[in-house]
Parts: structure tokens; sequence; C-alpha cells
């Protein structure tokens, strides 16, 4: 039965791993994930949970042991966040080119240096091409649900790739908030018992990881590409069927206020949750701006985002990550990319590098850089990349 | 599950670059990456089997805990079998393929 309660972000998954009671968690703590890994070995240490808990001595190796353990059939799960993730990345590959359906939480933290423990995307964002399904969790509600849907999600039989649930630091991860939890029986229901495709514990000789050289690497990446294709109607499935069961259905995408809208913003992550009390404002005083969350970055749902956008005449894009030296920063490129191909309307969209290592963005903020996209698609000129609150 | 084809396209392969078999690095033959091979000389041999022990690559044929010949498919050239054949012995000795 539903429960509402007030939790931490880092405790909600915790929780939902205990409801979700994986064969296999092997995790090593780090700031701002710390916790996840704490309380759940308190699940296991009490006996709530009937888990293996491996406590590992890095990140490399939390990684390393779930694919040893998802690869033997079990269902595997893990958290880490900024440096660990850093430090998992040659795994992360393997990981999903082996196709081995592990969910992880990643509570999105600054990577070094100088040394930084608060939010921003830039953890996920250098993951991004590693074969990981990315789902960005607004709140400690979206956290909980959906670590719950990505086991189904990523254990599908069209998809069996890993999945990352991703929530910004210390702004979700530390903050109580009040949710509606599931009970154990609900939960143990809608993920269900898994059925692993591959398991090296059966009897039948197989071997994983071989060597593949010129011969054959190719054909196994494009066939590796073939399991993206599948993601977005089991994403939407799975969001579905969720919502049916617990009230709470979800997309890839999520339109506010979108009816309408002369511009639309689009961010990833708890900002946008900032982001609605502005378009609520500024729709009130008879501005037309919108918001477009993404909830999948990977994979990226084109198609809808570009129904979503082509009905505006400006967009303003927040990017939380920064690529040096590049054109544009990880959410722009997407978005610009979606939006002028093929089909795509040519309509000016900017590019705001916001709240890098947790610099807090007020509404004030926010409202500032609405009216600027609001003044580009009546024709005004404005920076196509430009920065939010740096000094 | 039948033998993978060499010319096979993407959709024929079992997803994750798995092999639906076991033991198959005995199908991978080394011996083409050798520059160096290593001769037998059957009537110096002492069978101490330190080649057989040594050998990285399983490369010495023995049959009845006797040494019988160099397994070409597999071996490398690296020398070992000759460096640790005993001096007065000598009964492998490289040479240039």
């Amino acid at each position: 039965m539903s429960e509402r309660i007030l939790i931490e972000g880092n405790e909600a998954v915790a929780l939902a791993l205990k409801l979700i009671d994986p064969d296999v968690v092997a995790a090593y703590p780090i700031t701002p994930a710390t916790e996840v890994v704490q309380k759940f070995s308190e699940y296991v240490a009490d006996g709530e949970v009937g888990t293996e808990f491996v406590a590992v001595e890095s990140e490399h190796s939390a990684m390393s042991a779930c694919i040893g353990a998802s690869t033997a059939g079990g269902r595997v799960m893990t958290a880490t966040s900024s440096q660990g993730l850093g430090l998992m990345w040659e795994m992360l590959y393997i990981a999903a080119s082996l196709r081995a359906p592990i969910t992880m939480a990643v509570a999105n933290r600054a990577l070094s240096g100088n040394i930084n423990i608060h939010c921003d995307h830039s953890d996920s964002m250098g993951a991004r091409d590693a074969g990981w399904i990315q789902l960005f969790s607004e709140n400690t509600q979206e956290i909980f649900d959906n670590m719950i849907q990505a086991i189904r999600i990523a254990e599908h039989p069209d998809v069996r790739l890993p999945a990352m649930v991703c929530y910004d630091g210390f702004v979700i991860s530390h903050a109580r908030e009040v949710i509606d939890s599931l009970s154990k029986d609900e939960v143990q229901e809608f993920v269900g018992q898994y059925e692993p495709q591959l398991s090296l514990l059966d009897m039948e000789a197989k071997t994983v990881g071989p060597l593949d050289l010129q011969d054959f690497y190719f054909e196994h990446k494009r066939s590796q590409a073939e399991g993206y294709v599948a993601i977005p109607r089991v994403i939407e499935e799975v969001g579905q069927e969720f919502g049916q069961k617990f009230g709470r259905s979800y997309g890839l995408v999520e339109e506010y206020k979108m009816e309408g809208a002369d511009v639309a913003l689009v961010a990833l992550g708890s900002t946008n949750g900032t982001i609605k009390d502005v378009v609520d404002s500024m729709q009130e005083s008879g501005k037309k701006v919108g918001l477009l969350k993404i909830r999948s970055f990977r994979p990226f749902p084109a198609d809808l985002i570009k129904q979503s956008l082509s009905k505006v005449k400006a967009v303003g894009v927040f990017d939380r990550s920064m690529t040096f030296g590049g054109w544009g920063n990880p959410l722009f490129n997407e978005i610009r990319s979606v939006m002028y191909g093929g089909n795509g309307q040519a309509i000016p969209i900017l590019d705001r590098i916001y709240g890098l290592g947790g610099r807090e963005i007020s509404m004030a903020e926010i409202e500032e850089y609405a009216d600027e996209v609001l003044a580009v698609a009546k024709g005004e000129q404005a920076e196509v990349i430009d920065y939010i609150g740096v000094r | 599950m039948s033998k993978i084809k060499s010319d096979a396209c993407w959709q024929d392969l079992p997803d994750g670059g798995i092999i639906p078999e076991g033991a198959t690095s005995a199908e991978f033959k080394t011996g083409d990456w050798r520059s160096e091979k290593p001769i037998w000389h059957e009537d110096r041999c002492i069978q101490c089997l330190q080649c057989w022990i040594n050998c990285p690559d399983s490369s010495i044929l023995v049959a009845e805990q006797k040494m019988t010949g160099i397994d070409y498919d597999h071996c490398k050239g690296c020398g070992i079998c000759a460096s640790v054949c005993p001096p007065k012995a000598n009964a492998i000795t490289m040479e240039s393929e």
C-alpha cells in the first residue's frame, strides 16, 4: 500500500533498492551518493534484503563486480557519483557492450579539479557515449519511481542494456521531500522475476568478452546500436504501466505549459522544478513561456523533441556541464542537431551554461533568460552561447 | 547454435559479442604471429619437460608423459622453450621463419 513519507533523496534510492531486493549490489561510497550505500548496507546487515552486498575497494572494482554478477545472471544494482563514475569509465563501456542490464543511481556532482562536491552534470555527460540509458530525475519522487522503472527498462528482452538514474547531488540527494512510497509487494509485482538471457552459471558453454578485432568488432557495435532503437517505446510502456498502477505516469520528456507557448526552455534534472515556478508566474503576466523537461537523455528522444519544439519560435537551453573547446554544450548540441536536421525548423536556439560546481540558479536569473529568449523570438539578437550566474 | 561464418552480418551475431560455445581460443591460430620458430631435436632431448612446463601457449605436444613435438598452429615463437632447455641438451633451437 502506498505510504506518504518524508525522505532524503539518497534514502529514497536506498529504499527503492530495498524494495527491489536485487541479487547483488557492489558499491563504493562517494559523496554525495554515500548514504545510498550506507543505508543499503544497514538493510543488508539487518536482514531486510536477500542481497549479496559486495564491499569493494574502488568504483572500478564495483562496476567490475557488477558486470561479473550480471553476466552470471543476477539482478544487479549500484550507486556512485562524480570521480567514482570517472573511475568506472572503462567498465561502463564493457557493461553496455556485454548487454549487462545493471541499474545504477548517479548523484550528479562536478568533476575535479578543483575539488568540488556539489552538483553539476559533468559526470553523467562524460559517460553519455558509454552506451548506458540515462534517465534524469527532477525530484525525490522521481528518483524513487525512476529506480523502480529503470529495472524494467534495462532488463526488457528487447533492450538488455544498463541504465543510470541521475539526480542532482545535494540539491536532491540531501534534501528531504515528501514522497508516495510503495510496498514491497507492489514493487516486487512491478519489477517481476528477472529472467536473464545470459547466465554464466547455466551448464551451456559460452565465451564472454572475447578478443574482437577488425573482422567482427564493427558488426558487434552495429548490433549493440540496435538495442537502443527499442528503448524509447519500452520507456513509454513502462512509464504508462507505472502510472496505471500507482498514479504517476512517465514518458521520455515532459511538456509543461507548452500549449500556446511562443518560446520553450529546455533543461535536465532539478532545475526543471524551479523553471516550472518561473513559467507559472510568467504565464500569469501574459508571457508565453513553456518548458520541455528531458527525462531520457540517452536515448535522446529526437522525434518527440522535434515535434514539441517545432511549435515555438525560439528555444532556451540550460546546460549544467561544459564542453571545453567545443561549440555549444551537451544538451544544446543535441537539441540544435535535432532541430536543424532533416525536417526540423531553423529557429533560434540559445545555450546557457549554469550551476557548475553547485552554483545556485535563482528564479530571477531564469526569468531574465526567458525574457531574452522571448526577445530573440521577436527578432532581436543575443549571444548564442553564454553563461548564467558566473562573475 | 550453428557456427558463425566469417562473412556474417551484424544481425546474425549473438548479442553482447558472446560466443555461444566454450574453449574457442584453440580455434584462433596464433602461429602466424611468429617471426622465429623453435626446432625440436628429438635425438638430443632428455625429456625433462621444462619446455612443456614453461610454454605460455600450451604449444608443447606431449603424449604418455613424453614430448612429441611443437604445435605450430599456436606457438607464437617467444623462445621460452629454447631458453629453458638445459644447455647440455640444447634440444630446442630457434630459427627464422
